[in-house]
């Protein structure tokens, strides 16, 4: 089981024709413990995303150090797990297949097939073995991936945004199940969302970022015992100090998007007096 | 159905018409009747057409053949080489613009007009597009598939044989497809230059003043590009396609 250790680490993407550059997130410094689940919670563009994969080596951060377990992080490795928002499966092979991908390189193809099944089972697709991506639902689809990981036996699993795109119901559902999963097995999870109450109900703490430069805001301690009530008082009560915290770096991105026509205030709708809206007919 | 009933009763008429009051040639006016029948004897009686048939169609799966593996070849090295595809693609690019058919002066020249000069013909008019065909596919490869396959433990050439290639098969179909239909054509002008086949019959015929055959012949062309296109590539893009999730 493995540390997760974020040290001064920046990222800058720089633009060689125009010669500009544009840094994401600078001097994010955090350790998640082995077997905790922190969620990385954030406004779009704030970078979570990217920090979630700099710690899974797909991308490199132009400065500071990740390690895992100790051990510098310079590439994918099969100590980190990913699961992604689009669910990320070859479209050609079955389920089964697909959850053997990354089995088939470690050990025999009986071995890989039985283990594949196994964890097919563990997210109820057992009846879908021989379908194929393009037949199954969005949650469906999540859970295989799911189950892809989980397969290959990480001592981290990193999720980036998984249920983004996923309807409520199929979402909740979820939840339980990656809440039962992770008590099982124990696994160190960082989980990447922008939906606060996803993060309250699921993780033991989290970071919440900010954005213009990405950085850390503030990190929450989760304290409730599970499984988690969203109607619940502390749970009302922490959603709403993330919310105050979250609401002006929205509020900071919405106007660096749109301009000054942006104003989160009521009654300000803007109009131009020059516009034909038909009242001369 | 009905349409094409009217449309040859139209023609057949006008035919008989012709006949008797000599509009045109009566020579050079086929009979839809009469070419039917250039058909049944070219196929079961003289077996001329049968023959031609079957040269054409081993020189179009040569030389179709050639073209899938070097077009195939080249596109999945002009999408990995950045160095290649800034020199060979550029030159891909102008060759791809010359119609395969004005290779054939050249080709006569050095290798007469026999299987060979055709064969070469109708691979260079399927390669080019089969080339630029799989560089798309493989340049435009979902990257989440390569990121979740490095995650799993996949790099190099590993990556490229399991994760890339298999996603480009869509690409890979169309481009097929395209050089099927541009070495179909490309065949046909080359052998009305060249010696043998369906091409050079169909010339013969003129020779004789056998519109019918001529007829004949080009029934046996559109008889061919639907089956391909419609039986075997429509079927086999339908069912790649909703594998791969794109329709």
């Amino acid at each position: 089981m493995a540390d997760v250790l974020i040290d001064q680490v920046e990222k800058t993407f720089y633009d060689k024709t125009k010669d500009t550059s544009f840094t994401v997130f600078k001097d994010i410094q955090a350790e998640i413990k082995s077997g905790e689940f922190v969620s990385l919670l954030g406004p779009s563009g704030c970078g979570k995303s990217t920090l979630l994969n700099i710690i899974a080596g797909l991308e490199e951060p132009t400065s500071g150090v990740v390690e895992v377990g100790g051990r510098r992080v310079t590439g994918p490795g099969p100590d980190r797990g990913v699961v992604f928002q689009e669910s990320a499966l070859m479209p050609w092979q079955t389920v089964l297949d697909n959850v053997m991908f990354g089995l088939k390189k470690k050990m025999n193809k009986e071995e890989a097939k039985e283990r594949a099944e196994y964890f097919l089972k563990l997210v109820h697709l057992s009846k879908f073995i021989h379908s194929y991506p393009h037949e199954l639902s969005g949650g469906m689809k999540q859970r295989v991936s799911i189950a892809r990981t989980l397969a290959l036996d990480p001592d981290i699993l990193l999720m980036d945004e998984p249920f983004g795109a996923l309807d409520e119901q199929t979402r909740s559902m979820l939840h339980k199940e990656v809440t039962y999963i992770w008590e099982e097995t124990q696994k160190t999870v960082v989980f990447v969302t922008h939906n606060i109450r996803e993060s309250i109900l699921l993780s033991d703490r989290i970071v919440l970022m900010g954005t213009r430069p990405g950085r850390i805001v503030e990190v929450f301690d989760v304290p409730m015992e599970r499984p988690r009530k969203t109607s619940s008082k502390e749970f009302g009560e922490l959603e709403e100090r993330i919310q105050q915290k979250l609401a002006k770096e929205i509020e900071k991105v919405m106007r660096e998007e749109l301009g000054d026509d942006y104003n989160s205030k009521k009654g300000a709708l803007l109009y131009h007096t020059d516009r034909d809206m038909g009242n001369h007919i | 159905m009905l349409f094409f009933i009217i449309l040859i009763a139209i023609w057949e008429i006008i035919y008989r018409f012709n006949l008797s009051y000599e509009f045109f040639s009566v020579t050079a006016f086929p009979s839809p009747i009469n070419s039917v029948r250039e058909l049944y004897l070219g196929f079961f009686e003289t077996g001329i057409l049968l023959e031609a048939l079957g040269t054409s169609f081993q020189r179009l799966v040569v030389g179709f053949i050639i073209a899938m593996i070097v077009g195939s070849l080249l596109g999945l090295l002009l999408a990995r080489s950045k160095l290649a595809d800034e020199t060979l693609g550029s030159l891909v690019i102008a060759l791809q613009s010359i119609p395969s058919i004005v290779w054939l002066p050249i080709m006569l020249m050095l290798f007469g007009g026999g299987n060979v000069s055709i064969i070469i013909i109708v691979a260079l008019g399927g390669t080019w597009v089969m080339t630029s065909n799989m560089r798309l596919g493989i340049k435009s490869v979902q990257p989440i598939l390569i990121r979740a396959a490095r995650t799993m433990g996949y790099k190099g050439a590993e990556l490229v044989w399991r994760v890339m290639i298999p996603a480009s098969v869509p690409s890979f179909l169309s481009g097929t497809r395209l050089a099927w239909a541009f070495g179909w054509r490309a065949l046909m002008a080359a052998e009305l230059i060249g010696t043998g086949g369906l091409g050079r019959t169909l010339m013969d015929a003129r020779d004789f003043y056998n519109m019918d055959l001529v007829i004949a012949i080009m029934i046996i062309i559109a008889a061919i590009g639907i089956i391909m296109e419609f039986v075997i590539f429509d079927r086999l893009e339908k069912k790649v396609f909703s594998r791969w999730g794109l329709s």
